[in-house]
């Protein structure tokens, strides 16, 4: 059997330009966990259902087992590596999953870190109702989404006191132990 | 869980893509928003030798709205529409249906043209088109074809669309003067395929009396079923006879059996949601024609 072609495609994943050679049919999940080792996003169902691997491309949470890495030439992905502030220690979204105690296993975080990263770009204060639809198309297994809804409108509050003087990271926090150990960033 | 191979084409121009196509013939398929496309050929239910990868074809991502149509390319995403205002003003039951399509996640990527093509009988803009007796339009080297909405839907996951047939828009008809919408759908999960969906257009006169009506129904036939309902106005006409509705209904609905729902269920949603929709739909054509009146 001959070996498959690869296809040249080049982006930017978490601010850093990427040169990849790859398969056309790599995944976006695959390539990120395989080709680039940002084990961050999980891959649950593989057809889109699940959520754990949603990412941002260009701003926009995507399902990253749902794209070709190829079809993305020249976008802006962001992973969940990517949503720390900007000392590489929990970002808004991380720390208030750890102050609302929003996971258990962790298995399904990256999914929502990302979706509720730019979900409150876009509505910087919502209802528990818009929380909830905010994070319809994440499945979560472990938690029961109360805390993942409370984490979703404390998020908005420290997106809030942080943006517009301090800084990302000004409300400090425990949790600052670099991007690698942030929660939901941890490899599995 | 992983496609199987293919070779990847990413033309730059409407022209190179046709001409791809056309070359490529039964073993070329189009790569859109891919949001239906992919989980299907990681599922090995579709495995295409090649795919022609429009994402990156100048001049499809416009939504252009002119004074009686809406026109989407064929790479607008499903979000770029629905949060489109130009659009919602033009055609408030574009926006109405399109909530419904899967989760914010998916319209991100998905397209609007694409799930057109796709002609999945549960999905909801095949029913959008029909009900606003819009039209698609398809390049080949052939030329260019606009077919309109009741001949595009073929069958099941079935469209008109050739091989060697680029979709490279959808036009939406404006409703006339004096008309109302509402779309409405029941899914077992937020975001899932509908067990029901319908779509209605009522249009009124001066004295408010309903001068046409018509629904559009998803997942209960091959593809979205059209049916009029001026037959069912009540003498007075400000309201609907809802045995009337059922009558009408049932003879152009055909729905079937599966895990999700019984056919006699997803008969009495058809019923149910129909007569939600016609009055909401009544409704919001009262207050436009007020509106327009006061303007």
């Amino acid at each position: 059997m001959t070996r498959e072609a690869l296809v040249p495609v080049a982006f930017r994943v978490n601010g850093s330009p990427r040169q990849l050679e790859v398969p056309a049919r790599r995944l976006l999940s695959d390539a990120l966990r395989h080709d680039l080792r940002l084990t961050g996003t999980h891959v649950g169902c593989e057809h889109g259902v699940c959520g754990a691997c949603t990412v941002l491309v260009d701003g926009r949470p995507v399902r990253s087992c749902l794209v070709f890495a190829v079809s993305l030439e020249g976008s802006e992905i962001t992973t969940v590596e990517g949503c720390c502030n900007a000392e590489g220690g929990m970002g808004p979204v991380q720390q208030a999953f750890q102050d609302c105690h929003g996971l258990q296993c962790g298995f399904c975080t990256p999914g929502f870190i990302t979706t509720i990263t730019a979900y409150i770009d876009e509505n910087p204060d919502p209802s528990e109702v818009e929380a909830r639809e905010a994070i319809s198309g994440n499945l979560c297994r472990c938690t029961g989404y109360q805390n993942i809804v409370a984490a979703v409108q404390r998020a908005a509050e420290l997106r809030a006191s942080t943006s517009p003087t301090g800084g990302p990271g000004s409300t400090g926090g425990p949790g600052s132990t670099g991007g690698s150990g942030a929660i939901g960033g941890a490899g599995t | 869980m992983k496609p199987s191979p293919f070779t990847y084409h990413r033309p730059g121009t409407i022209d190179e893509a046709v001409e791809m196509l056309g070359a490529l013939g039964a073993t070329g398929k189009v790569l859109a928003g891919g949001q239906s496309l992919v989980p299907l050929m990681s599922m090995r239910l579709a495995a295409p030798e090649h795919l022609v990868d429009i994402n990156h074809v100048a001049g499809l991502d416009r939504v252009e709205v002119e004074e009686r149509t809406v026109r989407v390319g064929a790479t607008v995403r499903h979000r770029d529409v629905e949060l489109h205002d130009g659009a919602h003003a033009a055609i408030p039951l574009i926006r109405q249906a399109l909530v419904h399509v899967a989760h914010p996640t998916i319209r991100n990527r998905g397209t609007t043209v694409g799930s057109l093509v796709h002609a999945d009988p549960a999905a909801e803009m095949p029913a959008v088109l029909v009900l606003l007796d819009g039209s698609v339009e398809l390049r080949s080297s052939r030329g260019t074809r606009s077919v309109p909405a009741a001949e595009f839907f073929v069958g099941p996951m079935e469209s008109s669309t050739t091989a060697d047939e680029l979709a490279v828009a959808a036009t939406f008809a404006r409703p006339p003067h004096g008309s109302g919408t509402a779309f409405h759908e029941l899914a077992r999960r937020h975001g899932d395929y509908a067990m029901c969906g319908v779509g209605a257009v009522v249009t009124t006169d001066g004295d408010n009396a309903v001068t046409a009506a018509r629904a559009a129904l998803i997942s209960v036939g091959a593809g979205p079923v059209l049916v009029d309902l001026a037959g069912a106005v009540t003498g007075s006409g400000g309201g609907f006879q809802e045995a009337a509705v059922r009558d009408l209904l049932d003879a152009q609905i055909d729905p079937e059996d599966d895990i999700h729902a019984s056919a006699e269920y997803r008969r009495h949603l058809a019923h149910v949601l129909t007569a939600r929709v016609l009055d909401e739909a009544y409704a919001a054509a009262v207050v436009t024609r007020r509106g327009e009146e006061v303007a």
